[in-house]
């Protein structure tokens, strides 16, 4: 269906092809994953699919590209678009127009199709994709899940026999993207659709494949395969299959449910150890609680007291009314946002100490950004109070503010705003009132190798965060919030973050993440709190809240399951006690 | 398994009726309706006439805007037009009116000026004459402005293209998008200011906003070339193949339309062309419009269920006319109930008959269906 001759790409001004010696065929119906780490050209080969490369992206290509037939250097974008359907990275930037029933007429008006074939079509497509009662709402008012299936209807309507998604489960919350693949599965399994898909976290993905098209290293040719046969030579691999390179299993198990089969002997390996493994983390289990013992250390005259109402808040929210310092580094009390007739976030109560991480979960739309928002004083709070230590954020001059609490957003571009990284560590210096050097050395720590004249834009996904962590942590804030930081990050760049973020709470830094990615609050997070409809619903150590939860368990923990393991580094820190071996997903 | 249950799972959390789309009214109508409205407003400056069609036209915002983004650009659309009520008194206030007055309010320092600007007066009396002209003056201008808002709420501006004929909506694509890039852009200064309070950089103030500016303006041409990809990848400017012939035809026609729309006209405005001016002007609409209509043919677009032109937007478009022609003939007829005069200073009266006129325009909020459904 997909046919790749011998195919290399060079874009302007580049002194290397992107990608070079690709050469498969996509059979029709079949799904195939496009994996490998960031920067080797997955983007690059699936816009060669759909004419996007080179038509619009300029650059060279060689060699040939044909899609059901029809070549793409001879055959534009807008004519591969009955046969080719693409959905890219960020959907908002993929909507012509303003509602989820004109977006999915849209391409099929484009193609010129009958009236009466395109509205059976639209009524299709919003049942397959459970779209049929939002038909009617704007785009721009949906959830990410729900503009991710928006997206991807909009595709399927022209009925094209090949659909190319880039991406297409990494900002949605598990259970949105289980639905997203479970739709994809139909189409394949149902309508024999060709699909080719690249995606980071393979853990979602990897048992819908087919074939498993790896891209080793930037500009080394694709290697295909089953895959069982690709994940065993992949320096990209979910933890199902780390755990099965570590014990050794072969073929590799590629599910939590072929994983669970073989993993008797495992698991009676070890029953002995269980008790001590969780080591370095577990620890805090043993711990007193303490959301539980928040009301002890509360200050006395707000115990029980009633939500105070606005017009109250400025009387018993001065700053003279703490009188002993709080151990915590942030204190939440019944915290309530409203925006726009909208409550985002009700009642909400936590507390964060310092050395704890904790992990904030929930599905899209859940108040997870809210409540980080809210305790960098970006948002502020309808009822409630918010302290960290003396100070409430929303009232805080921003020059102050950044020496109580950092936030690295969603987009950590957005944090940077000059043209070099020396620059930006200059500018960084100077916002903090840190001495000069400081955010360079940080920078230096996280990022070795990065030159002084590299432009912000130029660094990949993992270094664009790691630089906006540097900025972040050149104030030495007690209280770092990070807000979805693995989303496009491969295996590899997420274990350094991982380091990154274990060694900051050793330091003492209290980190508070926002993430759907169960695997990464697995590793780091002592502590995760789980949010629905802006209500807290569930606050505890990582172990106790997300292995009895089926969407929010990692791999290892349901593979384990009634055991409480978590990750892969802990199974190994059990079996050679010796040889604890810190990155368990970047060792290639 | 998972995707078979999704539709009965959603189905189940939500169990409100389905929002009946079919109720919407043609697009075309409630901005014909408006727009009359704000010719209408153009003939008089009698405040209570004015009032009078604000209030109508908001009525019918109030009752029949949908719940959607768009729809809220009302507020927007009515502060502006304070703002242009308040900006017109101002200047009249600080720099004087040409309107003679006896009832001097009070008297500003008046500021001599250089020669070179003779004719502007910085100061001075300020009479109650002058204030009431250039409040009358402005309410007209505020009440057109609150019209075009009225269409904005109550009709997105980008389903009229559905409307649009073949041949130019290509081109009433790039403008929709284009009109897009406004709102995108202060979300993207929005996101952007919040970054600078992380960094601990103030948040206000017109340098924090200046130093925005560059990222901003690159976010925004970054989603455009996406935005660009995508649609090109979804088929926009697909063309059909059509013959030689009617190519050659529609490129003929077009040309010599225009070139005749464009001798036509100035023929009209000058004193010699008086007696070709008009055939010609006719005769090149039409061949330009035969020109777009056959130009259609080389796109092969077709239409996802295009807003049907029934009874009710006969209705809604005859109501917002004849508001607009009655007050029209109002004008010529009775000039004076609707231009109450400033000098001598007289309380303007209500005229009965253009007032009835006004209230036709209620009509919409009658036979129209309502859009509130719940959300």
């Amino acid at each position: 269906m997909i046919r790749f001759e011998d195919v290399s790409v060079t874009y302007d001004g580049a002194a290397e092809p992107t990608v070079q010696g690709v050469d498969f065929e996509v059979p029709e119906g079949e799904l195939v994953l496009l994996a490998g780490p960031s920067g080797v050209g997955k983007s690059t080969v699936l816009g060669a699919v759909s004419g996007l490369v080179p038509h619009f992206t300029g650059g060279t290509l060689s060699g040939r590209v044909t899609v059901a037939g029809r070549d793409t250097r001879t055959h534009k974008p807008r004519e591969l678009a009955d046969a080719v359907g693409t959905v890219g990275q960020d959907p908002l930037s993929h909507f012509v127009t303003d509602t989820v029933e004109e977006e999915l007429a849209y391409g099929m008006e484009s193609l010129g199709l009958a009236p009466d074939v395109m509205r059976r079509r639209v009524e299709e497509t919003l049942d397959l994709l459970g779209l049929s009662d939002l038909r009617d709402r704007p785009i721009t008012t949906l959830s990410g899940g729900q503009q991710q299936r928006v997206a991807i209807g909009s595709v399927l309507t022209p009925h094209p026999s090949v659909l190319v998604l880039d991406e297409p489960t990494s900002a949605l919350d598990p259970a949105a993207a289980e639905e997203v693949l479970a739709v994809l599965q139909r189409l394949v399994h149902d309508l024999g659709t060709t699909v080719l898909m690249a995606e980071h976290r393979l853990e979602r993905v990897i048992q819908y494949a087919d074939q498993v098209a790896l891209l080793p290293g930037p500009g080394e040719p694709p290697v295909l395969g089953t895959p069982a046969e690709v994940m065993a030579v992949s320096p990209v691999y979910p933890p199902v299959v780390a755990l099965g390179r570590l014990a050794g299993w072969s073929p590799l198990p590629l599910t939590v449910r072929d994983a669970r089969r073989r993993a008797g002997d495992l698991r009676r390996q070890l029953d002995g150890e269980n008790d001590i493994a969780p080591q370095g983390r577990g620890e805090l289990r043993d711990q007193p609680h303490t959301t539980r013992s928040r009301q002890l250390r509360t200050p006395p005259e707000l115990l029980g007291a009633p939500t105070p109402r606005r017009w109250f808040r400025r009387t018993r929210t001065t700053p003279a009314a703490p009188t002993t310092p709080s151990p915590h580094t942030a204190e939440v009390q019944a915290l309530s946002v409203t925006r726009a007739h909208i409550t985002a976030l009700r009642h909400i109560d936590l507390t964060i100490t310092p050395g704890e991480t904790i992990a904030l979960m929930g599905r899209n739309g859940a108040g997870k950004s809210t409540l980080l928002n809210s305790l960098v004083g970006l948002v502020t709070p309808s009822s409630g109070t918010i302290r960290l230590g003396e100070a409430t954020p929303h009232r805080t001059a921003p020059q102050d503010l950044v020496r109580k609490v950092g936030l690295v957003p969603q987009e950590p571009r957005d944090l940077l705003c000059t043209d070099t990284v020396a620059a930006e560590c200059a500018a960084a210096d100077q916002d903090a009132g840190a001495d000069p050097g400081t955010c360079r050395a940080l920078v230096s720590e996280l990022l070795p190798g990065v030159t002084d004249d590299t432009h912000p834009r130029d660094l990949s996904e993992g270094q664009r965060l790691a630089l906006a962590l540097a900025v972040v942590l050149t104030a030495r804030p007690p209280l770092l919030l990070l807000d979805e930081p693995t989303r496009g990050l491969d295996y590899a760049a997420k274990a350094r973050l991982v380091d990154v973020l274990r060694g900051l709470a050793g330091e003492g830094h209290a980190i508070v993440l926002a993430t759907h990615d169960v695997e990464l609050a697995a590793e780091v997070a002592h502590r995760v709190v789980l949010l629905a409809e802006g209500e807290v619903i569930a606050d505890g150590p990582t172990a106790d809240v997300v292995v009895s939860s089926p969407s929010f368990a990692p791999q290892v923990a349901k593979i384990l399951a009634p055991q409480h393991w978590l990750t892969v580094s802990q199974v190994r820190a059990a079996l050679h006690p010796d040889h604890p071996d810190p990155h368990p997903g970047a060792d290639s | 398994m998972g995707a078979g249950g999704t539709p009965i799972r959603r189905a189940a959390q939500t169990p409100r009726p389905q929002p009946q789309r079919r109720a919407q009214l043609h697009p075309g109508a409630w901005w014909l309706w408006s727009l009359s409205l704000g010719t209408a407003a153009t003939r008089t400056t009698n405040p209570l006439l004015l009032t009078l069609l604000i209030t109508v036209s908001a009525y019918v915002v109030a009752t029949r805007r949908p719940n959607t983004p768009w729809s809220r650009s009302y507020g927007a659309f009515a502060r502006l037009a304070l703002a242009v009520l308040l900006i017109r008194l101002l200047f009249a206030t600080l720099l004087g009116s040409p309107i003679p007055g006896t009832h001097t309010l009070l008297t500003l320092p008046e500021m001599p000026l250089p020669a070179w600007a003779q004719g502007v007066r910085l100061g001075g009396e300020v009479t109650a004459e002058a204030l009431t002209f250039a409040l009358y003056d402005g309410l007209k201008l505020a009440t057109l402005l609150i019209c075009v808002g009225a269409a904005n709420a109550l009709a997105n501006p980008s389903r009229l293209l559905k409307s649009l004929p073949g041949a130019l909506y290509e081109m009433g694509v790039a403008v929709v998008v284009a009109l897009t890039f406004a709102p995108h852009l202060i979300a993207d200064v929005q996101r952007l200011r919040a970054a600078r309070r992380l960094r601990g950089r103030p948040d206000n103030g017109i340098r924090g906003l200046l130093q925005v500016g560059l990222p901003v303006l690159e976010g925004a041409l970054e989603r455009s070339v996406s935005l660009a990809a995508a649609m090109d990848a979804r088929g926009y400017g697909r063309t059909a193949q059509v013959p030689t012939a009617v190519r050659r035809t529609t490129a003929a026609l077009t040309l010599g339309g225009l070139l005749g729309v464009c001798a036509g006209t100035y023929g009209l405005l000058t004193a010699e062309g008086e007696t070709y001016g008009a055939p010609v002007l006719l005769i090149g609409l039409a061949a330009a419009l035969a020109g777009l209509r056959l130009g259609g043919r080389r796109s092969p677009r077709t239409r996802y269920r295009p807003d049907r032109w029934d009874v009710r937007a006969w209705l809604v478009a005859t109501s917002g006319v004849a508001v607009a022609a009655l007050l029209t003939l109002a004008a010529a007829h009775d000039p004076a109930a609707l231009h109450p005069g400033v000098v001598p200073l007289v309380a303007p009266t209500l005229p009965l008959w253009p007032a009835a006129a006004i209230l036709l325009g209620l009509l919409p909020a009658f036979v129209t269906p309502d859009p509130k459904e719940p959300s």
